[in-house]
């Protein structure tokens, strides 16, 4: 029994997002079949997709980006036109000031305050319809807060997107297959910090060119990445001219190996895996043209994605020694396709995959043998998966791993049996904790090891935000009760004395969140 | 030697956590039938969490066993820190210099040897019996001031912001609607569950506890605290969250019934005797106390402070100069109209045959007698409301008289 309870551990947490609370019985369905309970959601490859109401394509969302910028580009110049006149000056509309993602650095210690507070009031049990807050006096903190500016369109689709995927998370059974969809999604990552339009994107990127894919092909995935208008923003695509190619002679500017330097490091062969700068500058070349249609939408739907056929490097290029005579949108998919199937970007996925689900320095059998069925199914990611969760070595791995701190606000809230209702509560969490959504620092995206996350800062931090979790939550829950939910038999004979002999529930729930049954995975 | 009017947020970054507090109150005035008499009477329910030590608190230097049995950290009434003697008996923490002001001036008393019906030994479920008033763990629907305030008769509202507050604590949850407000942010966690934290990572995961303590420590020297400063802390804490909740009540049209819960109060292991863990928090408590006797002004007059615990401590010290959960303990009155100057105890000794299962001091009177009285005493709550809705099956349980002047 124990053993089957830390095979389901096993099953909850490596692969998914932990346990649910209430009724979900998660621990004993994971326990009576581990590897079943974790692959039936690779049975449901459309399981996968995100569809919610309100939820916009790539185009439109581009297309409300620029109507927005008119708006506010009208009214400064409204603004300006009243004040040449000698009318009372008006305030110029809200400036799409880009919300740069908040890193740990620059918040202050009452974000902190704010984010606890909403996670535990995002939805209340208890009767707080009777509940008010009193001040004794204005003198007195909490002090009255300016009125919030109300959101404009981009930060509110960037909410709705996270609120999205947030309430999958929560919701779904194991959560295997949300988790490839995070693991994926940091791999081709783009950051919602370089400006509006990655900003608004963030979430239809994942929704188009991740989750179709996170059981599909690689090299379908490579592809519909790569030609993401959101991709071909944050890596500066959109501006690469091909010296040679009419744009590029017109107006006298030429390559942006941005991107092409990425495909390769990054996305593909890894860095190290045999390219040179010549290999970047061709592939810079061989996509050239590759870029999404502007507000005047001369190249196509404004915001969606375009060959310009102007824009790219005319003739033949030499890649990794072969040869692209194609021209065109074919010059490089054909490219993309070789690169995909490049023993180095089997290596490299190999050893990432593994990597994140299983250890830091994961068993080199397990990342030959995930790198022998990357290469023998032309990168069938299912078959990958499968093959993960079929090994021997993912199940005996001790769990080590630190839990991002995503996956740590997710598996507090299915623990709780709390579905999001506002993201705001975990954006703000993410955003102290180091890892804003969709917004990583650089193109390499979050780091994926136990020391990056289990930092003496950070591990204050989680500790704080459990205690705050646990002020607000802990008068209406058993902790002891969550703790079989979470962990049942698996769980330490020292996290449960210490949960035991908490001195009050809310103790008692800080110390379960922040449990190493908790913590690891 | 307070000053009402200051209110300073405490800004440094462990400045804010140690311990932690919250108040709550009932949205209505009570309207009485009898008002004409000029009483307004105010109650405050007061919950220390985590089980205080009576014995520490209230040191019975008279019983012959005492000395013995808390050995280290026992009271003494002679020594560098002596503790105020009460009466030829009982001597009170000298960390409580305005609690015992307060009893020379016969506006406290102290109840010994006490407890709740509950006699096992959880945190929660005593928690919950102490609050939620039923005998048994279990029902935590609402709480025994909450069904009070149900029978009461409902006058104006009280004058309150809108927003939501803390959550309630139990012993005022239920149908009455509250207001709750939180004075104090807490962003941060409290030293005592980081310290619980960080041993369990010493057994189960070393890295997570070098990193956690690496990170609390960071923490400290950032803001130039040391371990005092941040206890320090939790006694300005307990004091700024009494304060608040005061000056609401003084209003005209302020809550007259609230309560309070202080956590913090599991002293298993270096508890201290007259100087230490215990006695800051103690202090922190009478420095709550006198915040709520000032900023109350002239409603201190006809106000009752109610201080309990979910239940006590060993007699005995235990191996590392704290105590273990227990049974009989203390519970303290303060306020105006409390008729005070008074040890109120049927002392059961603490010989080993006396003890309640040879080691916790035997409770000789129930708790529920003792809120009973008090509720009996402010609001005239009758036997039977006492005996059936606020305290279910307590007849038994006999409010208890003349606790009030």
């Amino acid at each position: 029994m124990a053993r089957d309870s830390q095979a389901a551990l096993i099953a909850l947490n490596r692969f998914g997002f932990g346990a649910r609370g209430g009724a979900s019985g998660d621990l004993i369905n994971a326990a009576s079949d581990p590897r079943g309970f974790v692959k039936a959601e690779l049975a449901r490859p459309n399981g996968v997709l995100l569809e919610a109401p309100g939820l916009q394509s790539t185009p439109q969302l581009g297309q409300a980006v620029f109507a927005y910028q008119d708006q506010v580009k009208q009214a400064r110049e409204a603004a300006k036109e009243t004040a040449k006149a000698g009318g009372p000056a008006e305030t110029p509309a809200q400036a799409p000031a880009d919300q740069t993602p908040g890193l740990r650095r620059n918040l202050s210690l009452n974000a902190a305050a704010e984010i606890t507070g909403q996670m535990a009031e995002a939805k209340p049990t208890e009767n707080t319809a009777k509940s008010e807050t009193m001040q004794p006096n204005a003198a007195t903190p909490p002090a009255a807060k300016p009125a919030p500016q109300p959101l404009n369109v981009i930060q509110k689709i960037f909410r709705a997107e996270a609120l999205a995927r947030l309430q999958r998370a929560t919701l779904v059974d194991c959560g295997f297959t949300e988790r490839l969809v995070v693991f994926w999604s940091n791999h081709f990552c783009i950051s919602a910090g370089k400006g509006e339009l990655a900003r608004i994107w963030a979430g239809s990127f994942e929704r188009e060119a991740i989750r179709p894919h996170v059981l599909g092909r690689f090299a379908d995935m490579l592809r519909a990445v790569e030609q993401h208008p959101a991709m071909l923003f944050f890596l500066d695509n959109q501006q690469s001219l091909g010296p040679d190619s009419r744009a590029g002679q017109n107006r006298k500017r030429g390559l942006n190996e941005n991107l092409a330097r990425e495909i390769m490091e990054l996305h593909t062969l890894g860095v190290g895996g045999g390219y040179t700068q010549g290999d970047v500058t061709s592939l810079a070349r061989i996509i050239t043209g590759w870029t999404f249609a502007g507000r005047q939408g001369q190249l196509g739907a404004p915001g969606s994605f375009v060959f310009n056929v102007n824009a790219h490097q005319p003739g033949p290029q030499v890649l990794l020694g072969k040869t692209y005579d194609a021209a065109g949108l074919a010059q490089g998919e054909a490219a993309l396709a070789d690169l995909a199937r490049h023993p180095s970007t089997a290596n490299f996925i190999a050893t990432k995959f593994a990597r994140h689900f299983v250890a830091d320095d994961p068993p080199p059998v397990l990342v030959a043998r995930l790198r022998d069925v990357f290469v023998k199914t032309d990168g069938d990611l299912k078959a990958l998966a499968t093959a993960l969760v079929d090994s021997d070595e993912a199940w005996k791995a001790p769990l080590t791993k630190m839990r991002s701190p995503y996956d740590f606000l997710v598996a507090s809230g299915r623990l709780l049996a709390r579905v999001p209702e506002d993201p705001g509560v975990y954006l703000n969490g993410l955003n102290l904790l180091g890892q804003p959504l969709w917004s990583p620092a650089g193109p390499n995206g979050f780091p994926d090891t136990s020391a990056a996350w289990a930092a003496p800062e950070g591990m204050k931090l989680r500790l704080d935000i459990a205690a705050r979790i646990g002020a607000r939550l802990g008068n209406n829950i058993d902790p002891l009760d969550l703790l079989e939910f979470a962990a049942a038999d698996a769980a330490s004979t020292e996290t449960r004395r210490t949960i035991e002999r908490a001195e009050s529930r809310q103790q008692a729930l800080a110390l379960l969140l922040m449990s190493p049954e908790m913590q690891r995975r | 030697m307070t000053d009402c009017l200051e209110n300073r947020l405490l800004t440094t970054r462990r400045g804010l956590l140690l311990g932690s507090a919250s108040f709550a109150a009932w949205a209505y005035l009570p309207k009485f039938a009898r008002a004409a008499d000029g009483r307004d009477p105010r109650l405050i329910v007061v919950i220390l969490r985590g089980a205080l030590d009576g014995l520490s608190t209230v040191a019975p230097i008279g019983d012959p066993d005492y000395a013995g049995l808390h050995g280290s950290i026992a009271l003494t009434a002679d020594g560098a820190h002596p503790a105020i003697m009460l009466d030829s008996f009982f001597a009170l923490h000298p960390a409580m210099p305005e609690f015992a002001r307060m009893y020379r001036d016969r506006h406290a008393a102290v109840i010994h040897a006490v407890a709740t019906p509950y006699r096992d030994r959880s945190h929660f479920d005593g928690q919950d019996v102490l609050e939620s008033g039923y005998a048994g763990p279990g029902r935590v629907q609402s709480g025994w001031l909450n069904r009070a305030l149900e029978a009461l008769p409902r006058g104006e509202r009280v004058s309150s912001g809108l927003a939501v507050g803390p959550t309630t604590p139990l012993v005022l949850r239920g149908n009455a609607p509250t207001v709750g407000w939180a004075s104090v942010a807490l962003p941060q966690a409290d030293d005592d569950t980081a310290m619980r934290l960080v041993e369990l990572y010493r057994h189960r995961d070393p890295v997570l506890a070098s990193a956690l303590s690496q990170g609390l420590q960071l923490d400290k020297v950032a803001s130039g605290d040391d371990m005092k400063a941040t206890r320090g802390n939790a006694v300005a804490q307990m004091r700024q969250v009494a304060r608040g909740a005061a000056k609401l009540m003084a209003a005209d049209d302020g809550p007259r019934i609230a309560a309070l819960a202080f956590d913090g109060w599991d002293t298993h292991a270096n508890e201290g005797g007259p100087v230490g863990r215990l006695a800051f928090l103690l202090g922190g408590l009478d420095g709550a106390l006198a915040e709520f006797e000032s900023c109350l002004g002239n409603r201190w007059r006809d106000t009752i402070v109610v201080v309990a615990t979910e239940f006590g401590r060993t007699a005995r010290i235990n191996g590392t100069d704290g105590t273990d959960h227990g049974t009989g303990t203390i519970a303290l009155l303060a306020g105006g109209a409390v008729k005070g100057g008074r040890v109120i105890s049927d002392w059961p000794g603490l010989k080993l045959a006396n003890l309640y299962e040879s080691r916790d001091l035997k409770p000789t009177t129930d708790l529920r007698s003792v809120i009973k009285g008090v509720l009996q005493d402010q609001f005239g709550l009758s036997d039977r409301v006492l005996a059936e809705t606020v305290f279910p099956d307590s007849a038994s349980a006999r409010p208890m008289k003349g606790l009030a002047a």
